[in-house]
């Protein structure tokens, strides 16, 4: 089973999770993702979290690792298609306040726009 | 009802995700709502990745998962045997991590207390650590 699908537009990297956001997959959306970052000419993330419903704290960690890279860079960090579970996560770590969060995949892509 | 369920898995990421799905397993009985039985599977996630990253550094050894369920209580019990935890009050604080440089946000047993009933954390140098933690079911 895949663990995720990556996707450039233009300069933006959207990153579709389909497993649950553990350190196990942490480990692999860190390693392809900087691969695209540091081939492609890329200022901002969207990660689209439409097809999970868990994430933990290791989730957090490569969240905030993506966050820095891409404020070096003067790009935006998005977050869409949330479900409570991950909600809760964002607000308890306060993810939700360094980060946008979108509903919708549209939104996302007119706030990079 | 009643039911005890014992394993024990490598340390590998993989075991992380099978992890969460023996706990949820064993919750099929006790009729736990989403939010609970999401919190229990985070706390769990937690507990088995402190083995992989920090007990075994990423390099191979077993951990031992102990469920017990008690009607309405669950209690799971992980242990490993790897490098310990020297300083067990520091390692629970909030965003305290010894591998900031591996993307790791220091949140984990912060997780595990913020989600679970009780949490107890038993370590010892060179030796390895056993959390345990209770989650109580509302009926």
């Amino acid at each position: 089973m895949k663990e995720a699908e990556f996707l450039v537009i233009g300069k933006t990297l959207v990153i579709t999770l389909l497993q649950e956001l553990d350190h196990h997959i942490a480990t692999y959306i860190k390693e392809e993702s900087d691969n695209i970052m540091n081939k492609r000419n890329i200022k901002n993330v969207i990660i689209n979290f439409e097809h999970i419903s868990f994430m933990d704290s290791s989730g957090i960690g490569v969240i905030i690792g993506r966050y820095k890279r891409i404020m070096y860079l003067n790009g935006k960090l998005i977050a869409v298609n949330m479900q409570p579970t991950v909600k809760r996560i964002f607000k308890m770590s306060g993810l939700h306040k360094i980060m946008y969060c979108c509903d919708t995949m549209k939104d996302a892509m007119s706030t990079v726009q | 009802m009643k039911n005890y369920i014992s394993i024990e898995m490598d340390a590998k990421s993989e075991n992380e995700f099978f992890g969460r799905l023996a706990v949820a397993g064993i919750l099929t009985y006790a009729d736990p709502t989403m939010e609970e039985l999401t919190d229990v599977k985070t706390a769990v996630s937690e507990a088995v990745t402190n083995s992989i990253i920090h007990g075994y550094e990423n390099k191979e050894g077993k951990i031992l998962m102990k469920m017990a369920l008690n009607d309405n209580e669950l209690e799971v019990e992980i242990t490993d045997y790897g490098t310990g935890i020297e300083d067990v009050k520091k390692a629970m604080e909030p965003m305290y991590t010894t591998k900031p440089d591996m993307e790791r946000s220091g949140m984990g047993f912060s997780f595990m207390e913020a989600f679970m009933d009780e949490l107890k954390v038993y370590s010892k140098k060179g030796e390895g650590t056993r959390v345990v933690m209770k989650k109580i079911f509302q009926e």
